[in-house]
Order: structure tokens, then sequence, then C-alpha cells
């Protein structure tokens, strides 16, 4: 039995990332910002999968987080980068509880349709309301954050700095949601529901908490992606943004809160070099290696950190 | 009433287009309990060979009325090459996994031939006006139609006939239903299961190539088709039921009818409305209209 390294690693990645903030190269401070912004949504997702549930609707949250931050930022006086992120993660959220109530009955297959209907209910609205731009979305500016007025030039960096320590705070506390009670019994969940019933917990709860979890964290995704990119399109409801990041959870694993980040990371680096070099290719690229992992490597990229470890 | 009976014909039309999708799609669910994302790339497959070889054909000079016999023929094509592939290459080795496992599968596949047909048929759209409006139209009311529509509802409803009279009157079809109720015993009883799954698969990737290669001659074959259909036809069969072809048909019925009254009263709630009928169904009768009961495993 080795010792659980999360922390020290979670503590040394954020400081490193922290670090970088003022001085890695502008494209770089970009990717990482989106890895990470990814990387809550499918924290989030991975707290499902635990749970036993797949699903191809995270969009929603996802979508409903970077237009709720954006329409904000177009109210000049609540265009406060902090607010944005609040309101994207609490809209995600209380659409998330009111969802959950119905959604926490299904399983399997159905879970996954049901939450991609959802999505492409919200898809459908945005795609055909003219006032949020309709297919091309709008832009969005943030002029302050926490009531301190934004220089231009550094906010980029400043709002990479945020999702680190936000990513920071989310994994922590999801790494200790994990190890505790709630947490062991979405993986008992996903064993047997009956025996659980039988051993006294409600699955029907603790499938609640952890979909609203992750609803509200792919609604703080949303919104620092919302708040990096500095752009919002009906895309980000889209289920082949979903599908997306079904991808990196799978990519990761989901054996620890660090897999997400790092396969974030790897999904937009690669994903920057195919749109460059082999466009064409893109999603080829990704469908193999999808297969591969589901064949040789069932828990994912973390699996091969893991093995090492004990070895 | 005009407008009702536009309303109703619309959506009717619709609804052929969308009961060859669901079909397909259904029947392998049914037999073979994947849901197959992958369908959406064979649609497109279907368009995409479809507009190729009528297409030839008719640059070639032969008699036009011949294009048809092409896009039947490029469903045949899907059917016999994809299936196949698909189901030798790549599902078989994945049989008795999760679901949900499963369904990631087809979604891999999905992401390659989404590639492989950019790669094949180039990012320019494909055109093949020719079929569309060789027959002429005709007139309801005040209202002109193209004959096509008619003919697309004739052939959703011959398929209809002929998959469940191919299930309920033939040796093979009550083989392929002893298999959907018990895949295990069924094997235990001398049936070829191995070769049921192929065969189903197989027709199921003809259906939706012939969905495909009927829509060609109505739109510009271009990449990405496939990506919305695939929600479309996942919407129908939702609704009626996975794994019922009886279901599949009512709920693109359902779908079909109340999209083109959307378009029609309400046009900006579309793509809304289908989701919105899915989502209800699905809040009423949590596995879609029919669907048969299942036993609670411990």
């Amino acid at each position: 039995m080795t010792r659980d390294r999360t922390v020290p690693a979670l503590v040394v990645a954020c400081v490193l990332l922290l670090a970088a903030a003022p001085l890695a190269p502008q494209w770089l401070v970009f990717l990482l910002a989106l890895s990470l912004a990814k990387g809550l949504v499918v924290l989030g997702l991975i707290l499902l999968m635990r749970t036993g549930l797949v699903s191809f609707g995270q969009g929603l949250y996802f979508g409903l987080g970077a237009y709720s931050a954006a329409l904000l930022a177009n109210r000049a006086a609540f265009a406060d980068a902090a607010l944005m992120i609040v309101a994207g993660t609490a809209c995600a959220a209380a659409l998330a509880a009111i969802l959950g109530l119905l959604l926490a009955r299904y399983r399997e297959i159905f879970f996954a349709m049901l939450s991609l209907a959802f999505s492409m209910i919200l898809y459908g609205a945005l795609v055909k309301s003219s006032a949020l731009g309709s297919t091309d979305g709008f832009n969005l500016h943030a002029k302050s954050f926490a009531g301190v007025a934004l220089a231009v030039g550094i906010e980029r960096r400043l709002f990479y700095a945020v999702s680190v320590v936000l990513a920071f705070a989310v994994a922590w506390l999801l790494h200790r949601y994990l190890a505790s009670h709630w947490g062991r019994l979405s993986a008992a969940v996903c064993d047997n529901e009956l025996r659980v019933e039988y051993l006294g917990a409600s699955v029907y709860r603790v499938v609640y908490v952890n979909y609203v979890a992750a609803g509200a964290l792919a609604g703080m995704g949303g919104a620092l992606v919302a708040l990096a990119v500095g752009h919002v399109d009906p895309e980000t409801a889209y289920w082949t943004t979903s599908g997306e990041f079904v991808f990196v959870a799978i990519l990761g694993g989901t054996g620890s809160v660090l897999a997400p980040f790092v396969s974030a990371a790897i999904f937009e680096a690669l994903r920057t070099i195919a749109n460059q070099y082999a466009p064409n290719v893109w999603q080829m690229s990704l469908g193999l290696a999808m297969l591969a992992i589901i064949m040789f490597l069932p828990g994912g990229l973390w699996t091969l950190v893991r093995r090492r470890r004990v070895a | 009433v005009s407008a009702i009976l536009t309303v109703l014909f619309d959506g009717v039309v619709y609804s052929s287009w969308l009961f060859l999708m669901a079909a397909g799609l259904t029947l392998i669910y049914g037999v073979m309990k994947i849901l197959n994302i992958a369908h959406g790339s064979l649609y497109a497959l279907g368009g995409y060979t479809g507009a190729t070889i009528a297409g030839a054909w008719l640059a070639a000079g032969h008699a036009p009325a011949g294009s048809y016999a092409m896009l039947a023929l490029a469903a045949l094509l899907v059917g016999a090459v994809m299936g196949p592939l698909l189901e030798r290459g790549l599902l078989k080795w994945m049989y008795g996994r999760d679901e949900v496992v499963l369904l990631l599968i087809t979604y891999a596949a999905f992401l390659i031939l989404e590639d492989t047909i950019k790669l094949v048929w180039g990012v320019e759209s494909k055109l093949l006006p020719e079929p569309y409006s060789l027959p002429g139209n005709f007139q309801i009311g005040a209202l002109v139609y193209p004959v096509y529509n008619l003919l697309l509802i004739v052939v959703a409803v011959l398929v209809g006939l002929a998959l469940a009279g191919a299930l309920h009157r033939t040796r093979q079809g009550k083989l392929l239903l002893a298999v959907i109720h018990d895949r295990e015993m069924s094997a235990a009883m001398g049936i070829n299961v191995d070769r049921v799954y192929l065969v189903t698969f197989s027709v199921g990737a003809m259906l939706a190539g012939l969905g495909g290669a009927l829509t060609a001659p109505m739109i510009a074959v271009s990449p990405g088709i496939g990506v919305e259909v695939i929600v479309l036809s996942f919407a129908v069969v939702v609704v009626g039921g996975l794994g019922s072809l009886g279901g599949a048909a009512l709920g693109a019925l359902m779908v079909g009818i109340v999209r083109s009254a959307a378009v029609r009263y309400w046009p900006e709630a579309e793509l809304f409305t289908i989701y919105f009928v899915m989502a209800t169904v699905l809040i009423a009768r949590p596995k879609g209209l029919f669907s048969p009961p299942e036993a609670r495993k411990i």
C-alpha cells in the first residue's frame, strides 16, 4: 500500500502553474487556462462516472455557465470577472438541482440520452435566439475582477491565475469528498445499487448530489472558458462538445482528481498541433486513441502512473 | 383546413425519413444492445456513395430513371461493406461489455468514419438534384409538392412492412426474435448467434445507407451531415422505446408531425420541440412508449 501523494502533488502543481502565470508566453497561458477550465468540467464528469453514469450532456451546463457569464459581462454594471464565475456556477447548479430531481432516476443509456436531449434543447434555443447572436454567439469583455479594474494585457494572465486557484481548490475538495463516506458510496452505487439500498443508504440521494456537483463544475468551467476566450457560441452546448468531455474523461481515467487536468492539457495541446498540421485527421486520431484506451488501458492514462508507483 | 393538411403531409414526409434512420438503429439495439452512434456516419456514407454513383450514372448518359436503382445500390453497398467491417472488425471484440462502453466504442467509430469521409470525398459538397426534380410535382389544394416526397413515404412504409414481415413470418426472423429474447439460450439451442449479429448489423447499416442515399438528392451532401441525424434518430428511437420497431414508427410520426407543426407556427422552436417531445415521453414513460418490462437483478 503506497501513501496517497495526491495532495502534495496538487500543491506542487498549483505553485508551478501560478509561477508560470507572469512568465509563460501568451499562447501557453491560453492553452493552460483552457485545459484547467475543461479539466473542471471533466472532474464533474468523473464524479458521475464513479457513480456509474456517463453523461453525454455536460455541454448543457458548460454552455449555460458560459452564456450566463457572458450575459453578465454585457451589462456594464456587472462586468466583473469574479461575479461572472460565481454566476455561471450558480446558474448551472440551479438548473442541475432541478433537472437532477428527474435525471437521478435514470441509469445507463437512458441517463446518457436524456441528458443529451436536455443539452440539445439548450442548443436549439441558443441557435434560434437572435438576441444572443444565433449561431455566431457574441463577444464579451470583463472590466474588473472582484471590484478592481483590469489593465489591458494582463487580464488573460489574471484569469489564468484565477483558474489555477479554483482548479486547485476544487480538486482538493473533491479529493476529500471522494475519500469520505459519501464519496465511497458512489463507487458502491456503481457496483450494485440494490445492495446499497439494503445497507440503508439512499442511492437516489448519492446520484442527485453527484449530479448537481457535476453540473456546478461544468458551469464553472464554462464561465472560465468564456472569460479565457472572450467569446461564446452555441457550439458550447452541442453534443459533440459533451462528447469531447467524455473523451477527455476516458483518456485520463477516473483514478485521481489530477487525471482530468493532465488529460485535458494533453487534449488541448494535441488539438492545437492537429489544427496546425493535420486538421482533416484530427477526429480520426481521437477515435483511434479512444479505441486504444478502451481496449488496452480501461482505467485511462492514469493507470500508467499508478502502475509505475506500485512497481 | 389546408394548413392542417400541409402540416400533416410535411410531417409524414419527415417522419418517413426519420423512420428509415430509426428503424436501423432500433433493430441493432434490439438485437445487439448497442446504441450505434456510428449510424450517423453510415447515413453520411450512404449519401456520398449515392451522390457519387448516381451522379456517374447520369454523367455517363444512361436513362435518368436508373439513378433510383443506383441510389438503392449505394444503400446495399454501405450495408454489405460497412456492416461486416464494423461488426467483424470492431464490435465483435467488445461484446459482453457495458452498454455504455459499447456506446463509447461506436462513438470512436463515428469519429474515425467522419474523417475517413472527408479524406475520401474531400470537403466540398456534392449535389445530385436530378432524381428529385425528375418525377415532377403534384398538387394538394393550392400547394405544389414534388412527387419525390411521395416516393419517400412509399419507401418508408415498404421498409417497415418488410422488416415486420421478415421478423414475424420467416424462419430467420423467428430465430432473430429468439436471440433477442435470450441470447445464451438460443446459442445453446444451436442458433448461430454470431451470424445473426452480423446480418442484423449489416441490415441496420443498409437502412442507414438507404436513408442517406434517398436524402442525397434533396440536400447538398457535405461533411457533418451525419452529426445532426444521429441525435435526431436517437430521439425518435428513445421515444418509441429502444429495440421496438413499432415504437420507432410511432416515435417517427410523433416527432415528424410535431416538428412540421413547429416549423409552420413557431419556427424558432423547431429543434427545441423534437427534444421536448423526447424529454416529455421519457419523463412519463422512463423507457419509452413500447418497452418490455425488465426483471430487477440482484
